[in-house]
């Protein structure tokens, strides 16, 4: 028993079709009561107001968005050193996913910045570095789109991954050069004495472990109708040769 | 290697208008700006040397496609693909004509349209060793997203979207020297940022294009 086997598309499958639906339930679960106990059973922070409850949805999206290319980037190695199908197939599913929590990080973040710091914008290395990020995305899956050629899209994609996060890095610290930030540092360090107080630190933990199922299920959900489409091409293919 | 370069560098001189152009995109570009924010040489001058540096950015890509694929289309990257040198080599070459034919220039010409915009007197000097150390990075990194889109029909567009977020930090490091430099800051860091940048970029990128290129030609 090995992590490989899964890269068997069959057996992927099989083991992702049994899965899927525990998971779903546990995503449901976590981000429903994480986000009820957010919402509506914790106090107003002092300065914030009720702003802060945006806190739970903001935090756990930023993550996944920076989590989400990390992931990109291992499953693109992955193909690239032992050229496992699932696993291209499986960063290509990841990148909308990406996208999209990239996108509501900062839209829930421009929500937040108006009343907190009377702009829905500022170029705050954090926001900017999050917009580049976002840039990335779309260039990723821009090229996904463009070629025809599955594996040689696979294999295109995974090296602009791989050059996209040295540059990404690059331009994290980059933009840290060049303005100094209204965002606040971090704040949820496992190893910091001084987190954010407890109260919104247990639902904000729950929150974020709803996210994380959340991507994990959408990209086993995309991943498998990646699998799928791609049968459904080998038989197109197969029928027009005989 | 010396042969590719002189190759490359005589068919875009002498053939389809490739040089040259891009000098006067960047000469438009910065003409352009002063009727887009007003004339007041004040504002100008404060954002010349971004103006300046994002114009010498936009002018490098305008010219990124040819890098690959003229060859691409007449058969003559397999043939360098299969000749004795690597095709990192080749890459980098390549790379280095398309400085020559417009980083370079750019570099040259910087300095004039700087006038028009009213940089500062100190930012002058800044301004042109920013951009020589700074313009090779563009061409290298381009000769990356230029590979990566070699095999596409319309890869033009798709190149831009690749290429342009890669240029960020240095963007970042070539306007902000020339800024602090036309100021009168200290302008060592960024530069030898930039330095950093265009060296590690020269260094690393040939491989990655090649494979790129490998992929694409297979």
């Amino acid at each position: 028993m090995s992590l490989w086997e899964y890269a068997n598309p069959q057996k992927f499958m099989r083991t992702s079709q049994m899965v899927l639906p525990v998971l779903t339930v546990l995503t449901v679960l976590c981000l429903t009561a994480g986000l009820l106990w957010g919402f509506f059973l914790t106090p107003e922070a002092v300065n914030f107001g009720s702003t802060v409850k945006i806190i739970y949805i903001h935090v756990p999206a930023a993550l996944m968005a920076i989590n989400a290319w990390l992931m990109m980037l291992v499953t693109s190695l992955i193909w690239l050193v032992r050229r496992h199908h699932v696993s291209a197939l499986a960063a290509r599913a990841a990148a909308p996913v990406g996208l999209t929590m990239t996108l509501i990080a900062l839209i829930t973040g421009a929500i937040w910045g108006q009343p907190m710091w009377g702009t829905y914008w500022a170029w705050d290395p954090r926001l900017t570095s999050f917009l580049i990020l976002f840039l990335f995305y779309l260039g990723y899956i821009a090229l996904w789109e463009a070629i025809e050629n599955p594996d040689a899209a696979a294999d295109l994609t995974s090296v602009l991954c791989l050059v996209g996060s040295v540059f990404a890095l690059l331009s994290r610290y980059a933009v840290n050069f060049w303005n100094q930030g209204l965002h606040q540092g971090a704040s949820l360090s496992l190893d910091k004495e001084e987190n954010v107080a407890d109260v919104f630190y247990l639902p904000l933990l729950v929150c974020i472990a709803g996210f994380v199922l959340l991507f994990i299920t959408l990209v086993l959900l995309r991943t498998r109708t990646e699998v799928r489409a791609r049968r459904v091409r080998a038989l197109i293919t197969r029928e027009r040769m005989a | 290697m010396i042969a590719l370069l002189k190759r490359d560098l005589s068919l875009s001189i002498r053939a389809g208008g490739g040089f040259g152009l891009g000098l006067a995109f960047f000469l438009i570009v910065t003409i352009l700006v002063p009727f887009g924010v007003g004339p007041q040489s004040d504002t100008l001058r404060l954002i010349a040397p971004g103006i300046l540096w994002v114009g010498a950015l936009l002018a490098c890509l305008l010219s990124l496609d040819r890098i690959f694929a003229l060859d691409y289309e007449d058969g003559s990257l397999d043939l360098l693909a299969t000749a004795p040198i690597p095709l990192e080599a080749v890459v980098a070459m390549k790379a280095l004509a398309h400085w020559v034919t417009t980083g370079l220039p750019l570099t040259l010409a910087a300095p004039v349209l700087a006038v028009l915009l009213n940089l500062q007197g100190a930012g002058f000097g800044w301004l042109v060793l920013s951009l020589l150390l700074g313009t090779p990075a563009l061409s290298m990194i381009g000769a990356f997203g230029a590979a990566l889109t070699v095999g596409l029909k319309r890869g033009g567009l798709l190149l831009s979207l690749l290429v342009l977020p890669l240029y960020v930090p240095t963007l970042i490091f070539g306007a902000e020297s020339v800024r602090r430099g036309a100021q009168g800051m200290a302008t060592t860091t960024p530069l030898l940022l930039l330095a950093g940048l265009t060296l590690a970029s020269v260094a690393l990128l040939p491989f990655a294009a090649a494979a790129a290129i490998r992929v694409n030609l297979r």
